[in-house]
């Protein structure tokens, strides 16, 4: 197996969560109704923002959280009466909770020295588990000891240094700075590729999200939004909040015209403009609905007729991203329409307070629903 | 310009050492000092010598195997009578007669009558005024009162003492009190420690799991005896404990001990056992609850995660993790147990007393402050060694108290 290419997960579901309902209070409900098949060796993530119930679902998976009511099911068998300690689940928590008064080896050797194994055999797992996260030679130390990032690793071999089938991450990256994070994620990326185990990952992060997952439940206030491969929810968003989550999107708000038969539809913005869009879930004429435009696909127009909308447009802020630039435009009536426009030669011949035309290709942009369960 | 610019900074670099004065002064006089003079009491012994100089000059080169020669006799005849002038004879007496016991009334009765006695033969005169005169031991008593500064009270307080020839020896076994005392002291303050800590423990860590306003109210009632005279907290150990009290009462109720057989709880060990428990137990229950709440909820979790069982977690995550607060209990119980003194004085009995006791025996009723003295800075040196051992084995800087 080559690092990269990521193995087409086998379709058997490995966790069932079933009609799961989660009260604290009893009385606001912070998991409501949940439904959610996660397959064999598949790298789920959670992701929302916070406060949204994923660290919850987290907890009942793992047991520490009793459900108030529905079933969570592990290789169809309900796992509600199975203590957490025998659930066989491998866990990294957010603040790593490593064991400050064991050194780095005796926390790799807990989980084996409780389930009885023998000094050579744990000795050996140990070994194995360092080189897997590349902490070879560290077993002497105390975890205080240790950077943040080496702590990180150091958890996750001991979330997997048992051997668990299902391993469960929240938040494990979010305590370090970003050039770390970006390397621990493909670090936890190849591990998972490696050892083929079930992940369930908890994130806000919704980059973390992308790079890492085969798919993405998008949670919002106790509920899956949307759960989807990272692509498809990126160009295929169930809705403005999946759309806004997901990347930056301009979100338009009109009125749909007419819609044709091959899925593009007319909608009417501000006073009278019309933009074409893919249809999505507008279906009928006089509904509202939102427009999504990504700002990378968003252009500068050079001659009349180049897009499929295109609009005169006042630049109002340029921004230097590095890579990129983000321009800022005032058009259609809509203050603040956001264009990301590669970093390449002849970019500074637009200026702020230039009067230019930007467009955009019809397939680009997204008439979503704004009745739905899923508006804003 | 440029000396007030050195005079403000003279003053900048004194300013924190004048905020820690009132410190410094408080602990002068409340601590240092009195720590000083007891020091000082336990070796410097002077009324004697101060009271009979000349005596003790001319006994300088005296035999002791043979009587003094008339002219120490003299010296004592005058001198004795100088000192029931200045009234210093009883003080004298007292010394003596802990050496050497049965001669206290021996000064101020030949003091008295020395006046109207024949001057002429003075060994015979004192010696007909009483026979104790003609006896070396006496003058031997004078002699090793009169030392100024003496290890004798040192001795003693670890039941040892000078032999005739200048030997150390152990004093005669019905007179062995102390060692018996300090040995009694150091078992019931491990057995107080002891029982704290398993009585304390589960009480802190029940606190630490239960809400945050249940924990409110035990924490009250774990103060409440901290905010009761510890006089009445232990006499109603008393109410209790007595024989035809509560507990006795009870027991006897439901038919668990016979009305003959009453359990003796109180008056005795088991008494100074279960009140210094009660009182000591908040000293346990603190430190060890402020440790406890600083132990984050996750590791417990993390460690059913990696497949502990509730005991296993508990056993070697949660445990090891509290013990720098079990250590600070347990170091304050045990030194605060090494000197407690009013618990065992009302609950104790004979057989419940402990070492300080002994040294409030010596101080209000025997007034022997000097071996009073020398008590007490046996048990400080055993409580800075209680300290330094802990410091070796656990670390002071380990020990949390909150
Ligand atoms: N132990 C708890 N007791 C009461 N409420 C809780 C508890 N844990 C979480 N909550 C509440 O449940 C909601 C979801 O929390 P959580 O699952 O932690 O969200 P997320 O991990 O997505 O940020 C929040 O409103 C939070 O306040
Ligand atoms: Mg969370």
């Amino acid at each position: 197996m080559t690092i990269g290419s990521p193995e087409e997960p086998k379709r058997e579901v490995h966790i069932a969560f079933e009609r799961v309902v989660k009260s604290y209070d009893g009385r606001t409900q912070v998991v409501k109704d949940l439904n959610l098949e996660i397959l064999r060796g598949e790298f789920l993530t959670l992701l929302g923002p916070s406060g949204s119930g994923k660290t919850t679902c987290l907890m009942m998976l793992a047991g520490f959280e009793a459900l108030t009511s529905g079933n969570i099911t592990i290789d169809g068998r309900p796992v509600h009466d199975i203590a957490p300690h025998k659930r066989g689940i491998g866990m990294v928590f957010q603040h790593y909770a490593l064991f400050p008064h064991l050194t780095v080896g005796r926390n790799l050797a807990f989980p084996l020295e409780v389930r009885g194994l023998g000094p050579s055999e744990r000795n050996s797992r140990v070994r194995r588990a360092l080189q897997l996260v590349r902490l070879e030679g560290l077993e002497k130390r105390k975890p205080a000891n240790l950077s943040g990032g080496q702590q990180q690793r150091v958890a996750i071999a001991r979330a997997l240094v048992f051997e668990p089938e299902i391993v469960l991450m929240d938040e494990p990256l979010g305590a370090l700075d970003r050039r770390l994070r970006e390397e621990m994620q493909f670090e936890i990326r190849r591990i998972h590729q490696q050892l083929g185990v079930t992940m369930v990952y908890v994130t806000h992060d919704q980059q973390e999200a992308m790079v890492l997952s085969n798919r993405v439940a998008v949670f919002r206030e106790g509920r899956i939004e949307q759960i989807a491969a990272p692509e498809t929810l990126y160009e295929e968003p169930g809705g403005v909040f999946v759309s806004s989550f997901i990347g930056d999107n301009n979100v338009l708000y009109g009125e749909v015209r007419e819609v044709r038969d091959n899925d593009i539809c007319h909608v009417t913005i501000g006073q009278d403009r019309d933009v074409k869009a893919f249809a999505g879930e507008a279906t009928r004429p006089g509904e509202p609905v939102w427009i999504a435009i990504r700002p990378e696909r968003v252009g500068i127009a050079t001659s009349d007729n180049q897009y499929s909308n295109q609009f005169d447009a006042r630049v109002n802020d340029i921004v230097f991203m590095g890579d990129h630039l983000r321009l800022h435009v005032e058009t259609c009536g809509i203050h603040n329409l956001v264009l990301k426009i590669p970093n390449i030669v002849g970019h500074g011949a637009v200026l702020p307070g230039d009067d230019i035309q930007i467009g955009w290709a019809a397939l680009d942009c997204r008439a979503l629903s704004i009745e739905s369960k899923n508006s804003l | 310009m440029n000396r007030r610019r050195q005079g403000r900074r003279l003053l900048r670099r004194f300013i924190p050492v004048g905020l820690a004065l009132p410190l410094v002064a408080f602990v002068l006089v409340t601590f240092v000092i009195p720590l000083a003079t007891m020091v000082v009491q336990s070796v410097h012994d002077p009324e004697v010598a101060d009271a009979f100089p000349r005596t003790l000059a001319l006994l300088a080169d005296w035999e002791d195997s043979a009587l003094p020669s008339p002219d120490v006799y003299e010296a004592m005849a005058a001198e004795l009578v100088l000192s029931r002038e200045n009234r210093s004879i009883g003080k004298v007496a007292t010394r003596v007669n802990r050496i050497e016991s049965g001669t206290r009334s021996v000064f101020a009765k030949t003091a008295r009558r020395l006046e109207s006695a024949d001057t002429s033969d003075m060994p015979a005169s004192m010696i007909q005024i009483d026979r104790r005169w003609g006896d070396v031991s006496l003058w031997r008593a004078i002699v090793k009162a009169g030392q100024r500064y003496t290890a004798r009270h040192y001795l003693q307080s670890i039941d040892l003492e000078r032999g005739l020839d200048g030997e150390i020896q152990l004093v005669s076994e019905e007179r062995r009190i102390y060692k018996t005392l300090y040995l009694r002291t150091v078992y019931v303050s491990f057995a107080v420690t002891v029982s704290c800590f398993l009585i304390g423990y589960p009480i802190a860590f029940a606190i630490t799991s239960v809400s945050d306003s249940l924990a409110k109210i035990l924490l009250v009632i774990v103060l409440v005896p901290f905010w009761t005279s510890l006089l009445v907290r232990t006499t109603s150990w008393l109410v209790l404990l007595q024989n035809q009290g509560v507990i006795n009462d009870i027991l006897v109720w439901i038919g668990l001990v016979d009305d003959g057989s009453r359990l003796a709880l109180v008056h005795n060990m088991t008494g100074t056992l279960i009140a210094m428990t009660h009182v000591l137990l908040p000293f346990m229950i603190l430190p060890l609850y402020a440790v406890m709440r600083s132990i984050p909820p996750v590791y417990m979790r993390a460690a059913a995660s990696l497949g502990a069982n509730p005991f296993q977690a508990f056993a070697r995550v949660y445990f090891p993790q509290s013990l720098p607060g079990v250590s600070a209990g347990c170091l304050l119980v045990f030194i605060l147990s090494l000197g407690y003194y009013i618990t065992p004085a009302l609950v104790g009995g004979a057989k419940g007393q402990l070492i300080s006791n002994m040294i409030a025996y010596h101080i209000q009723t025997s007034l022997n402050w000097g071996l009073a003295a020398a008590i007490s800075v046996v048990v400080l040196v055993g409580v800075f060694v209680c300290y330094f051992l802990f410091d070796r084995w656990v670390g002071i800087d380990k020990l949390k108290l909150g």
